[in-house]
This record gives C-alpha cells, structure tokens and sequence, in this order.
C-alpha cells in the first residue's frame, strides 16, 4: 500500500502548540473512536455475560431437547461447519483463478478484466436476501428441478432446500472476498519474482502455481479465513435454501437440510416456544457463533499481518 | 477423460444424495410412500413445540422413524403442502377453498384434514395492565386501530400499542376471519415472527396487546373474553375451551395431500390417541374434546 | 470489508511471453481454465438479474397475475386504505411505497449515527492515534464488521431497544430508531476503514506544506486533508448506504415490522428486505404474491447497482475535480 510507504504524521507534531481549537478536534474524533470502540466492548460483553455459564462440553456435543430448552446446539455446529466447509471449497479455488486471471493473464486495458472487475464489486453489493431470492429461484427451482427430472424421474430429491444449494448461494455471495484478498496478495509479489522465473525457463503456468502462488499465500489465506467467517454468519440467503430449525438428523447427504448456529438464533429469538426458558439456549448459541466468527477474524488479521511484516522484510 | 471425469461425478454425486423410495399413487390420489422412515412436519408456528414434543415422544417409541419438525407460520405449511416439500402440513387454522384446490391441481390429491388439537386464543396484556376482560367487538375496534386508546376500554389514558403475527401466520388468519371479520388489521399493528416474540413484545410493554396461543402465556396475563358486551366475560381453560363457551377457540389441524399412509399414518394416528393427547396438556394446549 | 476497495499499488507489467515459441497444451489448459472459471463472477451477476428477473416479469407480463396486482397498484394507493401492504386479505394490496420509506428511514438514521462518527474515527487514528495504538485500534473496529448482522440484531432486539425506549422515550419498543442504531454497528466499520485509508493516502507533503505555512492542526484537517480525502470518503459513504438499504437480519430483528408510511422515527416500520424475507417461506410458488416477492428483489437489487454506479460517478468526479489520488 502506498500509505505504508509515506512519512507518517510524526511530521505533524512539527505543528505550533495546539490551540484550543486543535483540542476540541483531537477532543472530539478521540471520542468518536472510542464510541465506536465501546460499541464492540458492549456487544461482546452483553454476549459474554448471557451465554458464558451456558457453554460446557454438553453444550457444544449434545443436540437440543425438551423443546429446545435444555440440551446442546451440537447439530446447528455441525451444519454451519458442513456448510461453510462446502461453501469454501467453491468459493477459494474460483476465487484464486479469478484473482489470478485478472493479475496474471489478462491483458492490461482487457475490456473482459474490467467486466469481471466490475461484476465481482457489484456481487459484493448485492443484498443478502437477494441472494436468498436467487438461491431459490435458480438453484432449487431450475437446476435442482432438472437434475430431479433427468435422474430422479421427476422426485423432489433437489428441488428442495438442501446443503448443497445454501452451500453454492453462500460461495457465490463470498466470492468478491477471496478474489480482493487473493488479488491485493498477487499484486504485492515483486515483479522480479515473475520475471526471473521467465528468464529461467519457466512457463506461465509454472510460475504462476510454483512461484506466485506460494508467495501469495498469506493473502490467500486472510480471504479463505474471512470468506468462512462471512459464510459462517449470514442466515438470509439459506433461511429458504436449506436451514431449519429442528432436525432429528446430522445433514450427511448433498441434499440434507440442515440446522445452522445463525438460522438458529434467528428462530430461537423470535420463535421459540418458552422465551425465558430458551433464554440461556439462545445465549450460548449466540456466544458460539460470535466466538467462531470472532476467532476466524483475529486469526486473517493476524495472517495478514504476520504477511505483511514478511513481504516488507523481503 | 471428460466422460470418466463425468461419470465419476454423477456416481459421487450419486452417493451424496438422500433419496425415497419413490411414491406411487395411491387408489384415492395420494401419495403411497412404502415404508418411508423419515417424514417432515410444516407449518404453524402456534403447534411447533407440539409437533415437537410429539416427534420426540414419537422417535423414541420408535427407534428408526425421523421426524423433521419446522415452523414458519401455518401459510408455509400450507404452501409447502402444494409445492410438495412437506409430508403433513401442521395448521392453526382450517385451509381455505382456494388452497386445497391448488393441492389438487399440483399435487393431484384431495387434502385430508385431521384435528389432532384444541387451542384457546389468547388476548395477552401485560401483568401490570388494569384491564381483566374484554369484549369481541372492543377487541375488533382495537384492532382495526379504530380505538387507540386504553382509556375507552377501561385503562389508563394511553396508547394502544398493537402486537400481531405475520400474514403467514394461522393465529393472524383465524383472527382475522373471527375477531376482524375479515377486515384488515390497522397497518401499526407490529409484525412478529412467531408467538413467542408476540409474548416477549407484551410482557415488556405495559401499554401492549397481544394474541396468540394459550400455551405461551409466560410472564403475562389472559384477558377474559366475552362474544358480546351482554356475554358473560370467560377465560379460557380446559373446560371453556372444549364446550366451546370460550368464544374464540380453535382446532389445531394436521393436513395431508391424500390419505395418509405408512409412517405418516402411524404418526398422525399416534397423535390423535391417548398417548398422543396426554401430551398436549403437558404442552399447554388442549385435548380434542371426547365424542 | 475494507479490502474490497483497498487502494492497491499498480504493478506494470510487460508482456513477458515464454521464451518458448510454442505454447504447450498445458499452458493452454490451464489459461483456458482460469479464464474459465474467472467467467463465474460475470454469469454469477448475469444470473442473478436473469433470475431474479424471470420471476419478477410475470407481474409485467402475467394477466393471472394482473387480477390481482399490476406494476402500476405497487406504486399506487389503495383509496381508502391508503399505501398499504396487505398481501393476505380479502383484497390483496400490494403497496411497496410503504416498505421502501422503512428502508430509507432506517437508513438514514445509521447513516446519520455512522458517518459522523466513523469519519471522525478514521480522523483520529490517520492523523492524531499514536502509531502503535493505531495498530491495535484500526483492526478492533474492523472486527466490528466481522460481527454476524444476526448477533446484531439479536443484541438490537433485547438491549437496544430497552435503552432506547429508556433514553428516548419511545412508545414502540422497535421501531426506525432502533433498527438504524443496529444498522449502524455494521455501516461504522464501513465507513470507517475506507476513509481511513483514504485520509492515509493522501501525500504528507500536504500536510508539510499546510503546516510549513502556518495552519493548525485543525485548519490543516478541515481545509486541506479532508477535501484532499474526500472522493475517498464519499466512496465509503456510497458503501454504507448500499450495505444499510441491503441488510435484513438486523431490520427483521429490531424494527418492528409494521408497514407504516410515515415519517416517524418511533413508530414501527418494515423494509423491503424485511418483507421478502418473512414472506418468502409462505408463499406458493407462482402465486402472484410470489411474483411480487421477487418484484421487490428485482428492485432492490437495481436500487444497489444504481446506487454503485452514482456513487463511482460522484467519486470520480471529485477524484477529477480535487485531482487528488
């Protein structure tokens, strides 16, 4: 980034003393950053607070009983796992070949980079329902409709919710995520790299998947890493392509629906039989999904990071 | 190598997939499913905590049956009763003509409705509401946003705050047609996405009114009902409910498209049973009456 | 989500073909490949409109559909039930205008709470935060963004709408006040991350000179960093709105749900995106509620590409204008 590369402000402190109005400005946007900080404390603590005495190893391996009032979420743990595991092993490996077409392949000043360019800032726009919308309407209702016609003579086998239409709707919806982050890494390996393993023989393909790759890893990585988070999180694009709310099955088959630790949030908070009795259940299952996401995020930050600290040592 | 590729696709894609055994049609229209394991209950919101107990008591008499229980209101039922994605269809309300025709044109089956249920509906206040009973026609008057405020039923000078269900919802249909007489609610009446929220709503607002199953009175009041202001107020119970002098009761329906059969027979059956109905009142609603 | 419009350096590069003349198959199969799948992002998109739209014609096109609702009737008032949303009646109305003044309405109120507050932030930790506390503090407010929009809306359902009834003496415990501080949680880190970046982007040369010819810290901010910044800034303020007017979860969750046309702030209110997503599990599918359903997707994703594309307009223009980076 340019930014890491230019003076810092330390140059500001060059400044005359700062009068009153200097200190009403750092004054005030000191505030606001410390708000928006409080904003995060208040969230995590509230969750902490309901939902820490809640979790215990039978929290986290036993499915919900009586009602959803007692026993454990481990079902909605794991459809979000299967889900975001499917999920991830779409979106990364098109995601990578789209970075690496638009950094590596396409002509500069490509009319067809530029569309995918723009395409992939419009997907990151589009609003989550919208791909719920999607979901059913392509996915469940004309693939899955013609693969049931074509191999299941006509039996609702895929033209249902199922793993692997929420699966899909979710990879497309994170893809935007992995192709930027894969994309920013790309560009920041040294044009020398590519060059000299030119110079040396080497194909484009081979340099791109021996020498670029690797190099790039670290942003790959941070884009996996917040392309799971993303996934792992959002419930309107599967409340209608497969999430539900009790299933007395684990989703083992393509076709499954599934229970998932955000879906069921949502319906434990407005839906859910005995709202004080449910209370704890709904806590814990909040503090689960915020401790997945959360720990999902620190550990890109970190790679990305830890990335960024290497690539300028170089 | 494409060829290879793509029928080693189709055989993984193959193992990955839940299949049935495949319906037939049965000698009345519906669906004969033989020996199908695992059957799926949808609909309303009001039964979801019954349909879940009875899943679970269910599944554990019988070791080898799944039952997928999943609410979202009793139009989802009933919608996925004609799309084909649900066995029984749980409703809190009777299904219109309109509906069962739309089963028979996509499913090509007559709905057969079974009432497995009794429910009260309950008007919720806040605990800390003055008011003890009301009248059909105040209650319609406050819900057509007609009467705004408490004070013109007997409260305290203030807002009327109304809570209701969404319109996939069998409580905000039965209301409507019984209570509104198939007027609209007024257009400030919340929308909540399931009983429960319905009762969370009104237990924290004093100024609040609510309606919706009995079994989710937690934390908050029932208001005796009378037809009419000349009517004796009554609140709903057991009794009141079953010899109908509770005004605005309900049965509690499990539809099919067609007879049910196999598993979902058995199941439906079981529920109508002693043992099924026993476990209603654990639940909080009530049996069928005994004819 | 930050990196989506991260700046990122330009790396030049020459067409450096393979020494080899020609080109093995795998060279041909592997860019073909990648081409390929590249091509997802763009059917994706395509896709998404095509389908999306496919189920919204028929309410253009459908005369089944037109019994009941035309294009013109979800513009149009009901006579003497007004704009309203009643699509489970006797007669059916189908009114959007309601919906679409909910969105705006909670839209407005987090972007009144976030803009200035995450602007000011990025203020703070670009030019005044001392650098090791911008390290810590620049990825906690980005951490706010990797907060599920459904915990959000949980914590907006059973503690903000408390504190706010509390401090702001609402009669409704949800309403658009609510649901825009909510939404504000997911528009801050926003906001926030691109106008942080963009303030650091702008040279230290300006802020040498402006203190070189005797401004204060605050002149120097408001009259050169600032402008200097702001197609930056403006860009991270077209992302909020596009992320605010596109959320469900947390609306579906805080705002009450009553499809309400007025300009009230503590009244209920319902979005677009709301309404699809209670909806959508209960209708039938073809029936003309259906169609509407997906009208109102089909809307609302044209909304987000228009707002996309004024606000690349605007940004560009004042990129020009300002001829700053």
């Amino acid at each position: 980034m340019a930014a890491a590369t230019t003076i810092p402000p330390e140059s500001s402190r060059l400044a005359l003393k700062p009068n009153a109005g200097d200190r009403a400005l750092v004054g005030a946007t000191t505030l606001a950053t410390v708000i928006i900080l409080a904003m995060l404390v208040i969230v995590l603590a509230d969750v902490v607070i309901g939902g820490s005495h809640v979790l215990s190893w039978e929290f986290l391996t036993q499915a919900p009983t009586d009602g959803m009032t007692k026993g454990g979420i481990f079902p909605a743990i794991f459809g979000t796992v299967a889900l975001t595991f499917l999920m991830t092993i779409v979106a990364v490996p098109a995601g990578v070949a789209t970075a690496v077409y638009l950094t590596e392949y396409a002509p500069p000043d490509s009319r067809l980079a530029r569309a995918i360019r723009v395409c992939i800032a419009n997907l990151a726009g589009v609003p989550s329902i919208v791909f719920g919308l999607f979901g059913l309407g392509f996915f469940i209702a004309t693939v899955g409709r013609a693969i049931d016609v074509a191999a299941y003579g006509g039996q609702p086998t895929y033209a249902k919710p199922s793993l692997i239409w929420a699966a899909l709707t979710l990879a497309i919806l994170t893809l935007p995520v992995v192709v930027v982050s894969t994309e920013e890494a790309l560009r920041a390996v040294p044009r020398e790299l590519r060059d000299g393993s030119l110079a040396l023989g080497a194909t484009k393909f081979q340099t791109v998947t021996r020498v670029v790759l690797p190099q790039a890893l670290g942003g790959i990585l941070t884009g996996g890493i917040l392309a799971v988070s993303r996934g792992a999180g959002e419930v309107a694009p599967i409340m209608f392509t497969g999430a539900a709310y009790f299933l007395p099955y684990l989703p083992t088959h393509l076709n499954d629906q599934f229970m998932n630790l955000g879906y069921h949030v949502y319906v434990l908070a407005t839906q859910s039989p005995d709202v004080d009795k449910t209370k704890p259940l709904l806590y814990g299952t909040v503090l689960v999904l915020l401790l997945l996401t959360f720990v999902l995020n620190l550990a890109a930050i970190a790679v990305r990071a830890r990335f960024r600290r290497r690539l300028l040592q170089a | 190598m494409t060829r290879t590729l793509g029928i080693a696709l189709a055989v993984c894609l193959a193992a990955c997939t839940r299949t049935e055994a495949p319906s037939t049609t049965g000698a009345d229209g519906g669906t004969v499913t033989p020996d199908k394991t695992s059957i799926t209950l949808k609909g309303s919101d009001t039964m979801v905590i019954l349909g879940q107990r009875w899943a679970e008591d269910y599944m554990k008499k019988n070791p080898g049956v799944t039952i997928q229980v999943t609410g979202g209101g009793s139009g989802t039922g009933i919608a996925a009763l004609i799309n084909g994605t649900t066995d029984v269809c749980e409703s809190s309300r009777p299904m219109k003509d309109v509906e069962k025709a739309d089963v028979q044109s996509k499913r090509g089956a007559v709905v057969v409705e079974t009432k497995v249920a009794l429910d009260a509906l309950a008007i919720y206040v806040n605990e800390k509401s003055p008011l003890q009973e009301i009248s059909i026609p105040a209650l319609r008057k406050i819900y057509l946003g007609e009467t705004t405020n408490w004070k013109d039923v007997g409260g305290p000078s203030h807002a009327i705050v109304l809570y209701g269900r969404e319109n996939n919802s069998g409580t905000y249909a039965y209301f409507k047609e019984h209570v509104l007489e198939n007027k609209d609610f007024a257009a400030a009446t919340q929308t909540l996405a399931g009983t429960s929220a319905v009762v969370n709503a009104v237990k924290g607002d004093v100024n609040g009114i609510g309606y919706g199953g009995i079994a989710y009175l937690e934390g908050i009041r029932a208001l005796k009902v009378k037809k009419d202001d000349a009517s004796p107020a009554v609140a709903p119970s057991l009794v009141t409910a079953q010899d109908g002098t509770y005004p605005i009761s309900r049965f509690l329906y499990f539809y099919t498209a067609g007879q049910p059969t196999g598993t979902s027979k058995k199941f439906i059956d079981w529920t109508v049973s002693a043992d099924g109905q026993k476990i209603i009142g654990d639940v909080g609603y009530y049996p069928l009456p005994k004819t | 989500m930050a990196s989506i419009t991260t700046s990122v350096p330009v790396v030049e590069r020459k067409q450096t073909r393979s020494l080899r003349r020609t080109t093995r198959w795998v060279e041909r199969v592997a860019e073909g490949l990648v081409v390929g799948v590249s091509l997802v992002s763009i059917a994706s998109v395509l896709l998404i409109l095509v389908f999306v739209g496919k189920e919204a014609l028929p309410i253009l096109t459908s005369a089944k559909v037109h019994q009941e609702v035309t294009f013109g009737a979800l513009f149009g008032s009901y006579g003497s039930a007004g704009y309203a949303w009643q699509p489970v009646s006797e007669v059916p109305k189908y009114s959007i205008l309601p919906l679409f003044v909910g969105t705006l309405k909670v839209t407005f109120v987090a972007l009144a709470v976030s803009v200035p507050l995450s602007v000011a932030a990025a203020v703070y930790v670009a030019e005044f935060a001392p650098r090791r506390l911008r390290e810590y503090v620049k990825p906690a407010i980005e951490l706010l963004a990797g907060i599920p929009s459904v915990v959000v809306g949980f914590f907006a359902l059973i503690v903000l709408a408390t504190w706010v009834q509390r401090v702001f003496g609402t009669e409704h415990r949800l309403n658009s006040l609510v649901a825009g501080f909510g939404l504000a949680f997911a528009v801050c880190p926003v906001v926030f991350s691109i106008s942080e970046d963009a303030l650091r982007s702008v040279p230290d040369a300006y802020r040498s000179a402006a203190l070189a010819l005797g401004s204060t810290r605050s002149q120097t901010l408001l009259r050169v960093l600032l402008p200097a910044a702001m197609p930056g800034i403006a860009a991270s303020i077209v992302l909020g709105f596009g992320r605010a007017i596109g959320e469900t979860m947390i609306v579906l969750l805080a705002s009450g749900n009553a499809a309400i046309l007025d300009a009230s702030l503590e009244h209920s209110t319902r979005t677009v995106t709301a309404t699809i997503a209670q909806e959508l599990g209960e209708v039938v599918v073809g029936s003309p509620h259906y169609h509407v359903l997906f009208a109102l997707g089909a809307l609302l994703f044209l909304c987000t590409l228009g707002v996309n594309l004024v606000g690349e307009r605007v940004v560009f223009g004042m990129r020009k204008r300002l001829g700053g980076r």
